[in-house]
């Protein structure tokens, strides 16, 4: 049988250092999406470290009037945060868009900045798949590629990162902190936290062997009006086939990312110049240099009408 | 007993509990976790061993080699069952594919290997090390590129092709006339809970809890495959967590944990892995089907023509998608062809409502686009041609056909003559709103169907019949037939099904079940009251069975008490005679649906769903909404979002589990009503009853998709209508 070992870390420094030591490390923490690729093998640590208990769950004010997510609060206390619901609102309501009651119930903050692509492909180990074994090839490419990423992706991968809260963090403009083996900290800009496939697609974060994800901290609220719109086949539980998340202020200007659309939370920041021009305007930007495969084609023009949509909300 | 003659009075009229709505008996059981299922049978098996099941990797071709070095020796590791050391299988009569390949693989996920262990954990990690090379074969998997290759294929109940008058002709010459094609995608059954067996051998006995809806078929299916006597097999089936079709047969569960057993030398349990039941059981197959028809300015139909394509297997059946048409609307000129092609996907076999299903999908779209055409409102364009007999040979009648009266109800009680018959009118804040209709229709078919009765000395009957409750609630509507009959309260009643031990009834499926297995049930009490009034020396049919008593003049005799010590037993058997060929016997209904679409991203959303039924006497109108309610669900699924998505180079379902598969969950359906046309049929059966758990399903997809017309002006012929296929077409966002 495949065993692992499993301890339950002290202190963050404690396990990064303990992530760095053993070979096949990875830690631990709602487990709903690790759990699952551990049943079917994709994923193989020989090692889990549990990070639930190292007091990380708190929600704090920084002192520059933002938020500091601690990265084990729950997908649904952050959701349900007063301040969040308050300053944060396309957050709150990205988050609620996600997944299940159940799956928020345990799914951490981290954990869904980690969580990897639902692509079937990766998920059959029987299929090619250069995430899940690089090398083998892309079976998307080609293949069922309805879900699947029109920009940035590679001749090695097409798949799309699969969160919604990442998408509102992006728009946020968060940051995402981090403790290294050695003990010191690091920020990282949730812009650079997440990569493009190219010809690495099973490295999906900046993070460093062991690097532990301590909190995201969100910038001091600014304010507009902040909507989150998913679109996708069945009203709950499926993934994004295109969302949008917009902070939009009175004149008009303001921030866009897109998720469903790519390996990562999609924001080009010089098209948000043209979000007084409207949704064909920035869309024309936002994928200037889109390559849709002949199955998800439909995402460009569904981009643009629903940020079309995002856009008249915000007006009215 | 032989039902022949068409229905007159009898004990079931009372109605005294029958047509009551009880709640369902195993309810509790099932909401408490009381009720076993086939993998959880430890209340038989302490310590079953388990058997994890390895599927193939490629579509077609052949096992070169496999190499079980390391499998064998992973930790727990109990035996490894492989087409080579399992020794002479044949092959069922009701599988098309083979349940344990290799050395040729016939399509992906087919079984090739059983890995028995002490755990589950270490099964699957064993099966891991399984080290299989394949040759592979290319294979056809593209039924759309294939399609004329087919080949006729005979349907059930019928030939390949059908034709009355001259189609042709009248089609040429009919003033209005419709030609399209609509395609429908692979479904998957995806019920709740997975194949799952339990096996154990004692001697040459085999012994199998599982779960599977037709007990009598499954249990010979797999003594042949075994090579076994029939009597030496027996399977027990009390509780199933969902099956529409995917249970009907043995699959590799059943059939690997008796190998798996007989190998290990003790119990094994087997169930296959969500994401292996796509590709290795059975789905229902995607069709291609081209409808004409040509009617007078007045709306007559005078040709009516239903071609339809699938592809299965080698010597699997074709989906028979044109069935309903051959029945449904007048025309004097008809035909029907149906064409098989041969794929290398997983076998296509039956789900829920086939044939009827998928081509009343396609036909009752075909039916409101030709309303259109004539500018006619799309009911009264079905009026028009409604029939009261069989329209291929008008000397047989209907034995009872409302669909007429089904329509106009659910017309009325939907507010339907408030439709805008101008498309892409309506909108309520982001949605533009349509509604839509289709008839519902499907056949009613009887089956053979045995029980027995005991009745003991505290006056409770047991009933026992290998029957199924695949969450349909033959439970329940069996203990009213018996507690009617017998003139007991429904707590005098305990019912025993799912167990070969028990006398053979209908099984579940086809929509029969209900009213054959009641119709059972009510044949062994007819002997039991008979057998009770003997003893009693009673006329038996002057006896009067209620309260508890039987009374015949003035002497009452508590039933306990006509028990006596030993307890009466009846069995028999309800044979059906040809009132079924003589009368055409069907049901009916009407599908009422309001859909939103969101005008700027064209999702689009159920916001009212209305089944209008006339399916003979509704044994238990709450069971029976159920069926119907679950049947609109799944209809809705078909309509809007299930696929299975075939990989066209590797050859299989790619989206093979429930995040890929998408089904409705909770938000995607509204209030759902259901009417029930208070009728009885006599020609169906004494229980005067009709089958209702798929016709709930016939129409609601074509419904969906002419509400999405009515509300955005674009027609979509190709299922599952999504979001994409409306986009481009719709105006743009202001």
């Amino acid at each position: 049988m495949r065993s692992f070992t499993y301890e339950r870390a002290n202190s963050p420094a404690e396990a990064a250092a303990a992530a760095a030591r053993q070979q096949g490390a990875k830690f631990i923490a709602g487990g709903t999406n690790l759990l699952d690729l551990m049943k079917l093998e994709i994923e193989t640590p020989a090692h889990l470290i549990d990070v639930n208990r190292l007091g990380l769950d708190k929600i704090e004010p920084t002192a520059d009037g933002g938020l500091r997510v601690g990265a084990l609060v729950r997908n649904t206390d952050l959701a349900a945060d007063e301040r969040v619901r308050r300053d944060y609102g396309v957050l709150s309501r990205a988050l609620l868009a996600g997944a299940s009651g159940q799956l928020r119930n345990k799914a951490t903050t981290a954990g869904n900045l980690l969580q990897r692509t639902r692509c079937p492909y990766f998920y059959d180990t029987n299929q090619p798949c250069n995430k899940r074994q690089p090398g083998s090839g892309c079976s998307a490419i080609g293949g069922l590629s309805r879900q699947h990423a029109v920009i940035g992706a590679s001749e090695a991968c097409i798949a799309t990162h699969p969160s919604d809260m990442a998408v509102a963090m992006r728009a946020l403009d968060a940051t995402v902190e981090t403790i290294r083996p050695d003990g010191a900290a690091r920020s990282i800009p949730i812009a650079d936290f997440h990569r493009l496939p190219g010809n690495t697609p099973e490295v999906e974060t900046s993070l460093a062997p062991g690097e532990l994800i301590t909190a995201v901290t969100l910038p001091k609220p600014v304010g507009g009006k902040q909507i989150y719109r998913k679109v996708r086949d069945r009203a709950s539980y499926a993934f994004a086939l295109v969302a949008v998340a917009a902070i939009v202020q009175r004149d008009g200007s303001g921030r866009v990312a897109l998720g469903g659309v790519a390996h990562k939370p999609w924001r080009v920041e010089a098209a948000e110049a043209e979000l007084p021009r409207g949704a064909k305007a920035v869309t024309a930007k936002l994928f200037a240099d889109a390559k849709p495969t002949h199955e998800n084609a439909f995402k460009l023009l569904l981009a643009e009408r629903t940020l079309g949509a995002v856009l008249a909300e915000a007006r009215g | 007993m032989k039902f022949e003659t068409p229905a007159t009075t009898n004990p079931i009229d009372q109605l005294k509990i029958i047509g009551k709505p009880a709640d369902r008996i195993d309810g509790p059981f099932k909401t408490t976790g009381t009720a076993p299922y086939a993998y959880e049978r430890h209340d038989n098996i302490a310590n079953p061993a388990c058997g994890y099941v390895v599927g193939s990797a490629i579509a077609k071709g052949r096992i070169a080699s496999m190499d079980l070095t390391a499998a064998k020796t992973a930790s727990g590791v109990l035996a490894i069952v492989t087409a080579d050391n399992a020794g002479k299988l044949a092959k069922g009569n009701l599988n098309f594919a083979t349940l344990l390949g290799g050395p040729e693989i016939e399509h992906y996920h087919q079984a090739i290997a059983l890995v028995v262990a002490e755990t589950f954990e270490q099964a699957r990690a064993a099966a891991q090390l399984v080290r299989v090379d394949y040759v592979r074969t290319d294979g056809v998997y593209d039924l759309a590129a294939v399609k004329d290759s087919g080949k006729p294929a005979r349907i059930t109940g019928g030939p390949a092709d059908t034709a009355v008058g001259d189609f042709a002709g009248a089609f040429a010459a009919a003033p209005v006339q419709l030609d399209a094609t609509y395609t429908t995608p692979d479904h998957a059954h995806a019920m709740m809970e997975p194949h799952a067996s339990m096996a154990a051998w004692d001697g040459d006995k085999l012994i199998v809890w599982t779960s599977n809806q037709m007990i009598d078929w499954s249990v010979g299916e797999l003594a042949k495959t075994l090579g076994m006597p029939k009597d030496k097999v027996r399977l027990i089936s009390p509780f199933i967590g969902g099956g529409f079709g995917g249970k009907l047969f043995v699959r590799a569960d059943a059939l690997l944990a008796a190998l798996g057993a007989r190998a290990a030398g003790r119990p094994v349990k087997v169930a296959l892995t969500r994401p292996m039941m796509f590709n290795n059981t059975v789905h229902r197959p995607a069709t291609i089907q081209r409808i004409r028809i040509g009617a007078t300015r007045d709306g007559k139909i005078t040709a009516i023509g239903h071609e339809g394509w699938s592809g299965n297997l080698p010597g699997g059946k074709p989906e028979a998608a044109v069935q309903a048409t051959r029945l449904l609307y007048a025309g004097a000129n008809r035909m029907t062809a149906t064409r098989l092609a041969v794929l290398d996907l997983p076998e296509g076999n039956a789900m829920r409502a086939p044939g009827e299903a998928p081509g009343m999908m396609a036909l009752e779209i075909a039916m409101d686009e030709m309303a259109e055409k004539l500018g006619l409102d799309p009911i009264e364009f079905r009026i028009l041609n409604d029939t009261q007999v069989d329209p291929e040979k008008p000397e047989r009648a209907y034995s009872h056909r409302p669909l007429i009266a089904c329509m106009g109800l659910g017309a009325n009680r939907f507010d339907w003559s408030k439709r805008n018959p101008q498309p892409g009118q309506v909108r309520a804040g982001r949605w533009l709103v349509g509604i839509g209709m289709a008839a519902a229709f499907r056949n009613n078919p009887v089956m053979k169907s045995a029980a027995r009765v005991r009745l003991d000395n505290r006056g409770v009957v047991v009933v026992e019949t290998d029957m199924t409750d695949i969450g349909t609630g033959t439970y329940t509507i069996i203990a009213q037939t018996a507690a009617e009959m017998m003139g007991l309260p429904l707590d005098k009643i305990i019912v025993r099904l799912g167990d070969s031990a028990f006398p053979v009834s209908a099984g579940s499926g086809g929509q029969w079940g209900a009213n054959s297995s009641t119709s059972g049930v009510y044949a062994a009490c007819v002997k039991l009251r008979e057998a009770v009034a003997q003893k009693l020396g009673f006329n038996s049919t002057e006896a009067d069975f209620a309260d508890g008593q039987v009374r015949s003049g003035n002497r009452s005799v508590p039933l306990a008490q006509a028990a006596g010590e030993s307890g009466i037993v009846a069995e028999d058997v309800m044979e059906f005679g040809d009132l079924g060929k003589k009368y055409q016997q069907s049901t009916f209904g009407a599908h009422f649906v309001e859909v939103g679409v969101d005008a700027a991203t064209a999702e689009i959303r159920v916001r009212r769903m209305l089944a209008v039924c006339a399916a003979g006497r509704i044994l238990n109108p709450k069971s029976a909404r159920s069926q119907v309610i679950g049947a609109m669900t799944m209809g809705a699924g078909a309509a809007l979002m299930e696929e299975l998505a075939v990989d066209k180079r590797a050859g299989f379902f790619v989206n093979h589990d429930l995040a890929g598969y998408e089904v409705p969950v909770h938000a995607d359906i509204p209030h759902q009503d259901v009417i029930f046309l208070d009728e009885t049929d006599p020609m169906s059966s004494p229980m005067k009853a009709k089958g209702v758990g798929e016709l709930g399903i016939c129409g609601v997809g074509a419904a969906i998709a002419n509400a999405i017309y009515n509300a955005t002006g674009v027609r979509v012929r190709d299922y599952p209508i999504t979001l994409d296929k409306l986009l481009a077409r719709l105006p743009e966002v202001a």
